[in-house]
């Protein structure tokens, strides 16, 4: 058997272990199914790994999945340079993950806690799907299939009503973005009669593409992007699916599940770099989301939120690297992103564990010295989602913000913005949480402690990894050999070779990013000093500050405009139309019925003499009918 | 004789009894007439089937051609023989029930 298959079959079996067993197996046991079968597949994920840097790819087959005369679709695995490095960061910070579930779930009932390790492996298995998928619709089927275990982890405590609408509203907006994906993929079918990447992204079919067809489909594409990947205007679910636990934040809506949409537009970037009008879209989209969330973050006091608002805004980053042509750039980003923003989650998680599940950031403070660990890892994850040299953001953000310089000023400029945004809220959301002194109840801080070992662990793992993360790709002006770049030159080698290069010379891009990362120090400063003392006031935020509190009031200008005019719709079509109308067709056959029978009952008189003449009539008309009107 | 007249006179019967049937309440009466209405259906039969025999008579077949009608008949003789013994019957035992052979006054199937 080839190997390829036991990288999702491992979760798999660890779902359906934990899903049917659920109310047999003890914690201990449910944590060591869940989480070694994420392990074995890291392992196995690995070995492919190595294969693929030998320059072994797979194209692995397990059978035909749709045969039609017009086209046939495989159900097939493609293990690349791209998959195989999305399969690392899946299984590895999911194991991560997973471990750190283990002690923060640890409160919940024993099939509660099955539940969930079952849901989460399941995640996997679908996100590894999508992945490793070796064409569209398979990726289409994990897709889904990640979508539906948001919803279920989103809303993994159902008792809690809020928590179920964030879980329908998750699913809801997803599937208006997997709409787009499907049309894409019809467009696709009907066009080439193939959806195998493989096929797909041959000079051979390309050729067959007009430029309609292909801005269409990456249009379209690009929409299922901003469902699963929280853009504008699809981007509200994901600060309000921090409903669910924190782990599952870190997991699904910070260093997975949401980097699909990337993963999904690098696999076609060829595609997107023949429709540039699309390429367009997408760097707008992004540079706009990254701005807009990041404003909302200023003034968000829940620490989920913050970072949910953190997460939109750099996927936003991300996008625009797909926009500007920085496939790898984005990329990297998205790796070195799971590792600090899983990092910063985790961290959160451990805060939030510690004080008893208060998210409000406005009664922390001073936890620097209660949790050593959780506060030194969170400060390596800060730095790293600031860019702060040497850590991972650093490396990976210059690496976009210089191809946005390469491609446009104004982005690059607006670009340079956000990263300043983001270091200023993170460090608000810092020095709130750790720094000054404490603002809770005695209670908490009779409780406050330091997180247990499995998941501190993972902290230490992972803050590792955003401390080097990004010495995988050092570009060359620092005098690196952007290892990962070369790697996954073969993925994007087509579309280099159309992009036309930009070329800035070294001193240009070094005082660039050193610039820059001064400016990003004086931002860190001021909001350290700003929130270092922060005192809770019941003072509300006024005009701006109150608007971004509000979120831009996005969420009721969506309420306004689409919510309540669905269901006043349905409304009227419950109240009215299926009232009047439907139902009015319903009963108004029965009474024509029951009218009918009362009225031909009486016929029906026990006269046999009545039934005679009206057997004779009856048989005259037959008569009549047969010789006078049906003679011919 | 041409077969017209035998198609009215069997028609005549046949409405007399129609129209006896559907008038008289008597069940002895509309016993009669629905005899009647049978012997105009036998009377029809004989008529085609001596008009069928002499077509193919003259068509130089003058085997037995024709006669299966006159047969008929004679079967229908017999099993409205045996069909007015069973009538009477309940019609006597109708009588002996009620008193009386009026079809009207047996509606209560009805209820």
């Amino acid at each position: 058997m080839n190997i390829v298959y036991l990288v999702p079959l491992f979760p798999l079996i660890g779902f359906l272990l934990n899903g049917l067993l659920r109310n047999h197996l003890s914690k201990s046991a449910v944590g060591i199914i869940g989480s070694g079968s994420v392990l074995a597949s890291f392992i196995v994920s690995l070995m492919l790994f190595f294969d693929v840097k030998s320059g072994n790819n797979t194209v692995a087959t397990l059978f035909n999945f749709i045969n039609t005369k017009q086209f046939s679709i495989p159900f097939s695995f493609q293990i690349d340079q791209l998959s195989s490095l999305f399969l690392l960061v899946i299984t590895g910070v999911g194991f991560l993950i997973h471990l750190y579930s283990t002690a923060y779930m640890k409160e919940e009932p024993n099939e509660h806690f099955a539940r969930y390790f079952a849901y989460l492996n399941l995640f996997v298995f679908s996100m590894l799907l999508l992945v490793m998928g070796g064409n569209f619709v398979i990726m289409f089927i994990g897709w889904e299939g990640v979508g539906l275990c948001s919803y279920l982890l989103i809303g993994f405590w159902f008792k809690n009503t809020a928590y179920n609408n964030a879980a329908k509203k998750a699913f809801i907006m997803n599937r208006i973005g997997d709409l787009g994906f499907l049309l894409a993929v019809f467009w696709l079918l009907a066009k080439l009669g193939t959806v195998t990447y493989g096929e797909v992204f041959t000079q051979k079919s390309l050729d067959l593409l007009s430029a309609t067809d292909i801005t269409g489909i990456t249009l379209l594409l690009f929409v299922g992007a901003t469902g699963k990947s929280a853009q504008i205007p699809l981007y509200t679910w994901l600060p309000d699916a921090m409903a669910g636990p924190t782990p599952v934040s870190a997991l699904i809506h910070a260093a997975t599940m949401v980097t699909a949409g990337i993963y999904m537009i690098a696999r076609s970037n060829i595609l997107y770099t023949m429709a540039p009008l699309t390429q367009c879209v997408v760097a707008v989209i992004g540079l706009a989301t990254a701005i807009f969330a990041a404003t909302i973050a200023f003034k968000q006091n829940d620490i989920k939120k913050v970072l949910a608002y953190s997460t939109v805004s750099q996927l936003g980053y991300m996008f625009l690297g797909l926009g500007v042509g920085a496939y790898t750039g984005a990329v990297f980003h998205v790796i070195t992103h799971a590792f600090f923003k899983a990092l910063l989650f985790l961290g959160a998680g451990s805060v939030i564990h510690a004080m008893h599940h208060e998210q409000d950031m406005r009664n922390y403070g001073g936890l620097k010295k209660y949790m050593p660990i959780t506060h030194i890892t969170f400060l390596i994850g800060c730095l790293a989602i600031a860019g702060i040299y040497p850590f991972s953001g650093f490396f990976s953000k210059d690496e976009i913000l210089t191809a946005a310089f390469a491609q446009n000023k104004v982005l690059y400029i607006f670009g340079v913005i956000g990263a300043l945004m983001t270091a200023f809220y993170m460090f608000r959301l810092y020095a709130m949480t750790f720094q000054g002194k404490f603002r809770g109840t005695h209670e908490q801080e009779h409780h406050l402690h330091e997180s247990p070992s499995a998941m501190t662990i993972p902290l230490i793992v992972l803050g590792i990894l955003a401390l080097i993360g990004g010495f995988m790709n050092v570009p060359e002006v620092l005098g690196g050999s952007t290892r990962l770049a070369n790697f996954l030159q073969p993925i994007f080698a087509a579309s280099i070779e159309k992009q036309s290069a930009h070329h800035i010379d070294h001193s240009t891009e070094l005082m660039m990013m050193f610039g820059v990362m001064a400016v990003i120090i004086v931002v860190i400063l001021l909001a350290w000093m700003k929130y270092a003392k922060y005192q809770k006031t019941d003072e509300e935020p006024r005009g701006l500050g109150k608007v971004l509190a509000n979120k831009w009031y996005v969420d009721e200008l969506y309420d306004a405009i689409i919510v309540k005019p669905l269901i006043a719709f349905s409304k009227f079509l419950g109240n009215v139309f299926d009232k009047y109308v439907v139902d009015g067709i319903v009963n108004g056959v029965g009474r024509l019925v029951q009218y009918g029978g009362r009225q031909l009952r009486l016929i029906q008189s026990g006269q046999v003499g009545g039934y005679i003449l009206l057997m004779v009539l009856s048989m005259l008309v037959y008569f009549a009918v047969q010789m006078f009107i049906l003679k011919k | 004789m041409p077969i017209n007249y035998y198609i009215f006179v069997a028609i005549a019967l046949f409405c007399i009894g129609v129209i006896g049937v559907l008038t008289r309440r008597n069940a002895i009466i509309i016993f009669m007439c629905i005899e009647l209405m049978l012997n105009a259906v036998n009377l029809l039969l004989i008529a085609f089937s001596k008009m069928h025999h002499q077509l193919a008579a003259a068509n130089g077949d003058a085997g037995v051609a024709g006669i299966e009608g006159q047969l008929f008949v004679f079967f229908i003789m017999v099993v409205a023989a045996a069909e007015v013994s069973v009538g009477l019957a309940i019609i006597v035992m109708m009588f002996r029930n009620v008193h009386s052979v009026d079809v009207n006054f047996l509606n209560r199937l009805k209820h």
